[in-house]
């Protein structure tokens, strides 16, 4: 007891000094607003990269240039100005909340029902000098972090940021960084090639079964989120693992524009599951002061018999726009998506997946869970693509859209692309309103309207929620119930 | 005081009228039965008692416990005691039965200020009530209603409405669709529940169900009214000569 004590004040009396020097450190790594070489050059040399880091960077920063924004998905949204943003800079301490007086008391009564305490909220709300307030949740994580370190490094795991991994670990991340998505992908990804500044790296050796999940929970309490995140993750033959991103805190940010990449190889018999909970600040009712999030994520399945399987659930952002895609190249590579999507107020999102079957005998499954409210509009947008040689594939979707009320919209676009003639693709799609007949059964039962809501979506999200990790999964039921808050009556 | 007091009750479905002047009073521990033609109003009845939307009070009024229950939403009447068994049970895909039975059961104790029922106690709490309904686990693991035979459907009402142990049961035609076995399990599961406090309002149109279930009044509800009342002996006269006096009375 008296030596846990004595660490505490220890970490106490660093939190102090870190503070201290965080502030002078603002000084001297700020860059300024905009966008151009120097700046890409500044974060790599912040970022103590090799040259060929650099050249990488430099060169997506120069493709993206020659790139138009894209204009086909659904959600519009006000014209972004890159040269008007930073990429590298700690954010400015005036605009923070001085308390959590000061924030808004929306966000806080969310953050109260998840039962997140108060420390933790200064921090997820962006109050100034949260992190040294909250220097024993950061003590806590970080512990927790290092021995999940040391038990992984047993097993010759690696698990670290992407920054570490450029640096530790340059032959993995020369091979297979952009191998997955190439900086010339699309012009988020492109930008984000150039300018990246966070994320994590995971490497599985061959026949290892990693003995945890891995989240990236820890990672965001001891640093802050980037706003241009690149994650990467590489099963060797055999090995196994699964990874959470995100936790159900809604998150605010001074960043607007999020725009991640993440990049998943899978070699022979090895197997990754990837779940999101994704919760950004969705902005108020009217969407104002929410985040657009532009992501690109595609898992390789590189190896025969290896398998992808994504599962996410999306109840934030203002506006989303994202398709976890498999390219299923090994033979008898199976790949799997699984989609909650809840938009409600103003909320917009476009999202789907791509299923790209170039081996033998290669087997896809989506399962797709919309839900609107209130006047949110929602998309899904899939493409399964058979390609000439594969053989034997075979593909099953199934989408179903619930809606609250009669002001939103769901809408599926299927886009089916079969060049094999042995390849078996199924589609299914539904679309169903809350019943008041359902409602009524609920409250007649005791349950308020929020709580009947809240328990018939998770019964709608059921076969998706299933797939989660156990506590996750008990999580975001809980914040299926947050999100719809307000969407009935 | 009377557990449920019903006074001139009018009520409109669409602005069509339903109920016209409707007087009933329960006492606690009482059965009332009540008998009608097709569309007469029972279900309305039961629904206009259980606050569902749509369903307009246009006059009268009804005290519940001594308080005015057309005040309070549906889901307070519940907590409050008022327990509907539905003439037609509803399904809730992807809701298991005993997720539903225990969010139920919890925000009613909840509202009593008892502490939450967690998922191992809350199993062997109900477990010990199916077993007298011949509810299986497989059915509690079972979506809500969701492909139940009607037979099911109906002693899946039972089980809630002993799990949530009402002051004030309306039960809508649970008998309907039952085989003779299942009757016998719904009718003991019910007589189970009798007590000093509980009232019974039970919905039917045979008077067999009252064979087991053995009501100390018997009611018949014509055109939105009580039009007779009497002991148990009614519903076997009843039975006998079918409703023609009192639609050609009300017409
Ligand atoms: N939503 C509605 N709109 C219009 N009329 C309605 C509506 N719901 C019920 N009614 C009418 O109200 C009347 C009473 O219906 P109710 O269901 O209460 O009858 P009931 O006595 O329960 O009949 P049953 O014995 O067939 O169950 C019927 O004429 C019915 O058509
Ligand atoms: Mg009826």
């Amino acid at each position: 007891m008296a030596a846990d004590a004595e660490a505490l004040e220890q970490v106490r009396t660093i939190g102090e000094q870190y503070k201290y020097g965080f502030v002078t450190d603002i000084e001297s790594e700020f860059a300024p607003k905009g966008l151009n070489e120097d700046i890409v050059r500044f974060i790599s040399k912040k970022k103590e990269e090799p040259e060929w880091m650099l050249e990488w960077r430099l060169k997506a920063y120069r493709h993206w240039l020659t790139m138009e924004e894209p204009k086909w998905q659904k959600p519009q949204y006000p014209a972004i100005d890159y040269q008007d943003s930073y990429y590298y800079a700690a954010p400015k301490s005036g605009d923070k909340p001085k308390s959590l007086d000061e924030v808004d008391p929306q966000l806080l009564e969310v953050y109260e029902k998840l039962g997140i305490p108060l420390r933790e909220q200064e921090v997820l709300a962006g109050v100034e000098g949260a992190p040294a307030i909250a220097v024993d949740a950061v003590f806590d994580s970080v512990s927790v972090a290092t021995t999940y370190k040391a038990k992984l490094e047993e097993q010759g795991i690696i698990f670290c940021s992407i920054s570490e991994a450029v640096r530790e670990h340059p032959e993995l991340v020369k091979q297979y960084l952009g191998s997955v998505v190439p900086y010339s992908d699309n012009y988020f990804a492109t930008l984000n090639s150039a300018v990246f500044t966070d994320g994590s790296f995971v490497y599985i050796p061959k026949g290892k079964r990693c003995p945890m999940e891995l989240s990236t929970y820890f990672r965001i309490n001891a640093e802050n989120t980037g706003q241009f995140e690149r994650t990467l993750i590489i099963a060797d033959e055999g090995s196994y693992v699964s990874y959470l991103e995100g936790c159900t805190a809604p998150q605010r940010d001074e960043n607007q524009l999020h725009a991640a990449v993440v990049e998943l190889v899978t070699l022979d018999d090895a197997e990754i599951k990837y779940s999101t909970v994704q919760n950004w600040y969705p902005g108020d009712e009217t969407g104002k002061g929410g985040i657009y999030n532009f992501v690109t994520k595609r898992a390789a399945c590189r190896g025969k018999n290896s398998k992808v399987s994504w599962t996410q659930v999306e109840t934030g952002s203002a506006i989303t726009w994202k398709y976890p895609s498999c390219i299923l190249q090994g033979d008898n590579s199976v790949g799997e998506f699984y989609s909650v999507a809840i938009t409600n107020n103003a909320q917009l999102a476009d999202t789907g997946t791509k299923m790209i079957h170039i081996g033998k005998n290669t087997r896809s499954r989506i399962i797709s869970k919309g839900i609107s409210a209130g006047n949110a509009d929602q998309t899904y947008r899939g493409l399964v693509r058979v390609q000439r040689g594969a053989n034997g594939a075979r593909n099953y979707t199934q989408c179903d859209s619930l809606l609250i009320g009669d002001k939103c919209g769901a809408h599926t676009v299927p886009y089916i692309e079969s060049q094999n003639p042995s390849a078996q693709v199924e589609h299914e799609a539904t679309t169903s309103r809350i019943g008041d007949d359902q409602l009524f059964y609920c409250r007649q039962r005791g349950m308020d309207e929020e709580e009947a809501v809240a328990l018939i979506v998770n019964g709608f999200c059921k076969e998706v929620m299933q797939t989660l990790p156990m506590e996750f999964a008990v999580e975001a039921q809980k914040l299926v119930g947050i999100s719809l808050e307000g969407s009935v009556g | 005081m009377a557990l449920l007091e019903i006074k001139n009750l009018h009520a409109t479905v669409d602005d069509k009228p339903i109920l016209n002047g409707l007087d009933l009073t329960i006492g606690g521990g009482e059965v009332h039965a009540i008998m009608g033609p097709n569309g007469s109003g029972k279900s309305t009845l039961s629904y206009v008692l259980s606050g569902r939307e749509g369903y307009v009070v246009t006059e009268g009024e009804v005290l519940f416990d001594g308080k005015n229950l057309l005040e309070m939403e549906a889901d307070e009447r519940a907590r409050e005691g008022v327990f509907l068994a539905f003439q037609y049970p509803v399904e809730i895909p992807g809701v298991t039965s005993i997720t539903f039975l225990r969010t139920a059961v919890n925000a009613v104790r909840k509202h009593h200020g008892e502490s939450p029922f967690d998922a191992m106690d809350f199993v062997k709490y109900i477990r010990e009530k199916a077993s007298g309904l011949n509810v299986s686990d497989d059915m509690l693991k079972r979506a809500v209603n969701t492909g139940f035979s009607g037979g099911e459907k109906k002693r899946m009402e039972i089980l809630q409405m002993s799990a949530l142990d009402p002051k004030l049961a309306i039960l809508d035609e649970t008998d309907s669709g039952l085989d003779i076995d299942a009757l016998k399990i719904v009718a003991d599961g019910v007589n189970a529940m009798r007590s000093d406090e509980r009232g019974l309002l039970v919905i039917t149109h045979y008077q067999r169900l009252l064979d087991y279930i053995v009501p100390d009044h018997v009611h018949v509800l014509a055109k939105g009214r009580i039009v007779k009342s009497g002991g148990k002996d009614l519903a076997v006269e009843l039975e006998k000569t079918g409703y023609a006096e009192f639609l050609e009375d009300a017409a």
